[in-house]
């Protein structure tokens, strides 16, 4: 591991201003991608600023949103009253996450940076890939692409979003709150990252420097029905193969507004506002729910090894559906 | 790393850090590189051989410890982020010279074969009944997941936590 200066910061400016003022500056929260990627290599920088002594974690209901600060851990959202009360999906998407030690560690913010799980992006001794070093190649496309993405995803990377709370906080409309040299921005989750397809190299609308100090989650209406469901290799501590978290607004036997993330699948949090859209002003039913589905995934962009995934993502997503309507199989 | 300044390379700079750790309620001051992890400065530095080192990346738990009162991962943790923060590691867990009622249990029930992930385990288990999370064994397994036993003997460690919790000691306090 390249030998680092390690600062530790108390103010938030402090902070931006000492990674602004370094190309080869990162912010250390949680750790658990920073670290992990710097032992393997693939990251190296001259300077880690620490940000866990900000004033930054901690929760606070402002009106029919709720502002979560960005080192709020994923525990600690987990164990918020409102959460629990308005925001089931997120808290079933935070607790099908990793272990209750990365989650005890695991800030909101890194959680939404997390770098993709692709065994050849984490391994440097791989010379073709082009989210490492851009226009190398790929070599996940020729490898095993069990844990890769089929939306948003071709020929040039198929690198997966792995994070679970993003896929109900795209599906909720969170928004990102960043602050940077020259001032503050906000910015829609599901606007802040880019495609895989078209910028391996570039993951989100992030500049150097700029440092997310939160999100702001619109609660859902009282009476909403949502869930999430993870379908994935072991029961427990492990990555999606897909997932699915749903929320629907239902009364007088109409569907009045369906929310929709899937995981697992694409290169980017996915939302499927295509399928939310087949839903809205159907009654809630089997037929519906499959139409919706088939339109989600659509636009795959699949390889022999990822193929599966477009027919269990349908799955994934049709009975979380039924489950939180009640409709029966 | 060092360069062979003869033939023009240079000498990358070796960062260092002064940092003072309490672990297991005793201060220690530290010089150490910028890089070392909590885990090796245990290890390493202050001769905490205890915590075990698995993959060293974050997967096995086998490095589990207590950072104020939360169980971590000791491998993908600084030293240097730990100043001013209380570090309990499963040489701090017994009490006047008797074993923890967890650690009791775990020889009790036979909770472990080669030993080499049941300090992790141990500490996970503490933290989980602390978390209130041992009420079931489908809730034991769920959220002792993070740790890995090569051996195999997780219905051990069950039926050890679970006697914790059935006799009462599960507040036991570090």
């Amino acid at each position: 591991m390249r030998s680092f200066e390690y600062v530790r910061a108390t103010e938030v400016s402090d902070a931006v201003r000492l990674v602004s003022a370094r190309p080869d500056a990162a912010y250390l929260a949680g750790g658990t991608t920073q670290l992990d990627l710097m032992k393997d290599g693939v990251l190296g920088p001259g300077m880690l600023v620490d940000i866990t002594r900000l004033p930054l974690a901690g929760t606070e209901r402002r009106g029919e949103a709720l502002h979560v600060g960005a080192l709020t851990t994923m525990e600690e959202l987990a164990a918020d009253p409102t959460v629990a009360e308005r925001l089931p999906l997120v808290r079933e998407a935070l607790l099908k996450g990793a272990s209750t030690q990365l989650r005890n560690m695991a800030t909101i913010g890194g959680n939404l940076l997390q770098r993709t799980r692709c065994r050849y992006f984490r391994d440097p001794d791989v010379p073709k890939c082009n989210k490492r070093l851009p226009g190398s190649g790929c070599a996940a496309v020729e490898g095993v692409p069990r844990m890769h993405a089929v939306l948003g995803a071709n020929e040039r990377c198929i690198a997966l979003h792995a994070s679970d709370l993003a896929v109900p906080l795209v599906a909720l409309d969170a928004v990102v709150h960043i602050q940077g040299p020259t001032g503050e921005r906000r910015i829609l989750l599901r606007d802040f990252y880019l495609l895989a397809s078209e910028s391996p190299d570039v993951e989100n609308h992030l500049v150097h420097g700029e440092l997310i100090t939160g999100v702001e989650i619109p609660l859902l209406p009282a009476g909403a029905l949502s869930g999430y469901l993870k379908v994935r290799d072991r029961m427990s501590y492990e990555f999606a193969l897909t997932s699915a978290a749903v929320a629907l607004v239902i009364s007088d036997g109409i569907i009045h507004e369906a929310r929709i993330g899937l995981g697992g699948v694409g290169s980017r949090p996915w939302r499927a506002l295509d399928a939310e859209r087949e839903l809205v002003g159907s009654p809630p039913g089997t037929e519906a729910f499959r139409r919706a589905a088939r339109v989600a995934v659509q636009d795959a962009w699949t390889l022999p090894g990822t193929a599966f995934k477009v027919e269990l993502a349908q799955r994934c997503l049709v009975r979380e559906l039924r489950t939180v309507s009640g409709v029966a199989a | 790393m060092r360069a062979d300044i003869s033939r023009g390379t240079t000498v990358p700079e070796v960062f260092e850090t002064v940092t003072e750790l309490t672990v297991n309620g005793r201060p220690s001051v530290l010089s150490l590189d910028t890089r070392v992890t909590l885990l090796d400065a245990l290890r390493d530095h202050l001769g905490l051989v205890g915590t075990k080192k698995g993959c060293d990346q974050g997967a096995c738990g086998a490095c589990t410890v207590h950072v104020n009162g939360k169980r971590v991962l000791s491998c993908l943790t600084l030293a240097a982020q730990c100043e001013g923060r209380a570090v309990t590691t499963i040489e701090g867990v017994a009490r006047a010279g008797a074993p923890h009622p967890v650690q009791e249990a775990f020889v009790a029930r036979d909770g472990f074969q080669c030993g080499f992930c049941t300090p992790g385990q141990i500490m996970s288990a503490i933290a989980l009944i602390d978390e209130e999370r041992a009420g079931t064994d489908d809730e034991i397994r769920e959220f002792m997941s993070g740790n890995l036993c090569r051996c195999g003997a997780y219905p051990n460690m069950v039926a050890a936590i679970r006697e914790v919790v059935s006799e009462g000691n599960g507040n036991a306090v570090i």
